[in-house]
């Protein structure tokens, strides 16, 4: 199988890594080509990244409850860039505090999201849906 | 005159004067220095032959010379173009290689080459282009598709240095040699997001400029007076302050520094030191920084630019510090830039090159140094650096004419500082100054080739110490 690429990182002022290096390792051991690029990232770098690399999929961990703020127009941003074809997911602690999911879900699914976690999510179930859509043949 | 003395014998070749030093490589002296209008135009050799004689006359008579090395940046120095796919990233990266190899850059270029860069790289008498673009196993389409433009343009001579996405590399060489490019597969500038490599680009340039590019621009007929021309200007400076910073087999450096060098094109600074931060809660972000880093400003030449210093730097420098001198601003100014050979006449013209040596130093540190920015989030604020934290730097070096020849080296060299009007640029707060009051940082640069311990004791010797802090 060719490696599949991937550009992960935090968005914006956000200083959690750990769930961020959890994310990379589960990813590399199954078999991604992972480009993380830390936290404190905005939207531009992500997509600079992905250009270069030219990942498949953009994997955005927003942890303190801003990432509805920081990412507003990143699909449009990815679209004005050439790379408005690109996956995109999200995951970690999206809003702040306990708030119903659904709509959570809903709302980033609305921004151009393809794929919205709920804390606390596993990375192989992560893991799973990331091969299922990008077509990795499961053996 | 002594038979058994070991003399090195050093030549630049630059775009307006030859400059040669004679080394006594015993007792580690400057024996004899002169320097002759360059006649590139005609045969470079005229120029070189006269300056050797003036050598001669010094010595009064005809010794061996152990050494007898060149630098050039004569004929337009060393012209190259970088490409690269995003202009923050393999772009910007390419411009860095180049720099860090004493290039001159003509133009950086992203994404897909239009037909009027195309027609800028044609046009632009370059001596190399280096195309990168995409990380290894990353994006191909961009610099396969600039391959195929560059092998169509029949203009273009240069050989090309390709940099890029390796999983790339065959088709692109393939396409070049279709269009009969010559060119040099290498290893990616940036192999991966946020890592940069510049050691082997790097070796290419130099290997191509001596190889090609001295024979190219009429440069070697020289040979038949000088052993070789090794290096560039620029890359014979970068290896002196690279020496003069670490140090050689036992003989101690001065650590990280910073060389200032102004000159009538352009100001560039260089620095050795790895920026890392220098307080705590600062975040490191953007491309990582070259321990040798380069930054060469084309628009704040003392003289071809005279008038953009002015600019960049804004009027209301210029009127405080001239005011007084009862100069028409703008009328000098423009006459320096008619003029870029001439030097100043009255008190008035000293006074206006001091200004704006002084405003192109503060600009270009500015642009060389790192900065923090300040974002904020749920804690309150954030401190976020890019580039180098300069602010520990114990020694700072200053070269070129404005300073070397200047009344007042100290006074440019304080525009280098840290200041608390501008507290996030990362400059250096209290460094040493010192000159290269006797020009031979390029004599340094080139002798390290040879005998480091050497080039580092007369490095380190004839370097001028302006301040004690
Ligand atoms: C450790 C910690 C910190 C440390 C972080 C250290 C570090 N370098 O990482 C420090 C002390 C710095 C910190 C600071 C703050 N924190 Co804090 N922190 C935590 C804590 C206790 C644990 C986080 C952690 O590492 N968990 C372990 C990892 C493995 O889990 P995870 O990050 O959730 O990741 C998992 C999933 O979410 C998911 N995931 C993560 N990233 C991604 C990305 C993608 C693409 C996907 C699909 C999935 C995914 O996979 C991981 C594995 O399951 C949590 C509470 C908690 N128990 O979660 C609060 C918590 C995250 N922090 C919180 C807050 C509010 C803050 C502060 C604003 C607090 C403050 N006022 O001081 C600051 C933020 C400063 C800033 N600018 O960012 C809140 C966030 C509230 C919200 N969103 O509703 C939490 C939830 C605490 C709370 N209950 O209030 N924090």
């Amino acid at each position: 199988m060719k490696q599949k690429r991937v550009v992960m990182g935090v968005i914006g002022v956000d200083a959690h890594v750990v769930g961020n290096k959890l994310m990379e390792n589960a990813l590399r051991q199954s078999g991604f080509k992972v480009t993380n690029i830390g936290n404190f990232v905005i939207q531009q770098d992500f997509i600079k990244a992905a250009i270069e690399t030219n990942a498949e999929a953009i994997l955005v961990g927003t942890l303190c409850g801003h990432g509805e703020l920081d990412c507003q127009g990143f699909r449009e941003a990815c679209i004005e860039a050439g790379r408005g074809d690109i996956h995109m997911v999200v995951g970690g602690n999206l809003v702040v505090g306990k708030q119903d999911f659904r709509g959570v879900e809903e709302r980033f699914m609305d921004m151009g999201f393809n794929r919205v976690y709920p804390p606390g999510v596993s990375p192989s179930r992560v893991i799973e849906d990331l091969k299922t859509d990008l077509g990795v043949s499961q053996e | 005159m002594s038979k058994d003395v070991e003399y090195g014998l050093f030549a630049d070749f630059g775009s307006t004067f030859t400059k040669v030093v004679l080394l006594d490589l015993d007792t580690l002296t400057v024996v004899g220095r002169t320097q002759r209008p360059s006649t590139v135009e005609t045969d470079i050799t005229l120029a070189l032959r006269a300056a050797m004689e003036d050598i001669r006359q010094i010595l009064g008579g005809q010794v061996e010379y152990r050494y007898n090395l060149a630098t050039s940046s004569a004929a337009g120095g060393l012209k190259m173009a970088a490409i690269g796919l995003v202009p923050e990233l393999t772009a910007e990266a390419a411009k860095r290689a180049a720099l860090g190899a004493g290039a001159k850059i003509t133009g950086v270029y992203a994404y897909q080459l239009t037909r009027k860069e195309l027609e800028e790289i044609e046009g632009g008498g370059l001596d190399l282009v280096l195309l990168a673009g995409g990380t290894d196993g990353g994006e191909q389409e961009t610099i396969i598709s600039n391959a195929e433009k560059l092998a169509r343009l029949g203009g273009l001579r240069a050989p090309i240095i390709v940099a890029g996405n390796r999983t790339a590399s065959d088709q692109v060489s393939a396409v070049l040699a279709s269009g009969g490019k010559e060119h040099v597969i290498t290893d990616n500038v940036m192999p991966e997001i946020e890592i940069l490599e510049v050691d082997k680009v790097r070796d290419i340039i130099r290997d191509l400029f001596i190889k090609r590019i001295i024979e190219a621009k009429g440069l070697k007929n020289a040979e038949e007076f000088i052993d070789e021309i090794l290096m560039p200007t620029p890359t014979a400076v970068i290896a002196a302050a690279k020496l003069l910073a670490e140090g050689a087999d036992g003989e101690e450096g001065l650590g990280e520094l910073a060389i200032l060098d102004i000159g009538g094109a352009t100001t560039d600074i260089h620095s050795v030191a790895k920026g890392d931060p220098t307080e705590p809660g600062l975040v490191k972000k953007g491309l990582p920084e070259p321990y040798v880093k380069r930054t060469v400003e084309g628009d704040l030449g003392m003289r071809y630019n005279a008038s953009t210093i002015v600019k960049v730097a804004g009027e209301a420098f210029f009127r405080e510090s001239i005011d007084s001198l009862g100069l028409d601003l703008h009328r000098a100014v423009s006459r320096f830039a008619r003029n870029p050979e001439s030097l100043p006449e009255s008190e008035a013209d000293e006074g206006l090159d001091l200004a704006l040596a002084r405003a192109a130093t503060r600009v270009a540190m500015d642009r060389h140094a790192g900065r923090i920015e300040t974002t904020y989030g749920p804690n309150g604020p954030v401190y976020i650096q890019y580039g180098k934290d300069l602010r520990g730097l114990k020694t700072v070096i200053g070269a070129g004419g404005p300073l070397i020849f200047g009344p007042a080296p100290d006074v440019i060299l304080r525009e280098t500082l840290f200041s608390d009007a501008n507290p996030f640029s990362l400059r250096p707060r209290n460094p040493t100054f010192y000159l290269d009051g006797k020009y031979i940082l390029y004599a340094v640069g080139l002798l390290s080739e040879k005998e480091p311990v050497k080039a580092l004791k007369l490095g380190k010797k004839y370097l001028k110490r302006l301040n004690s802090s």
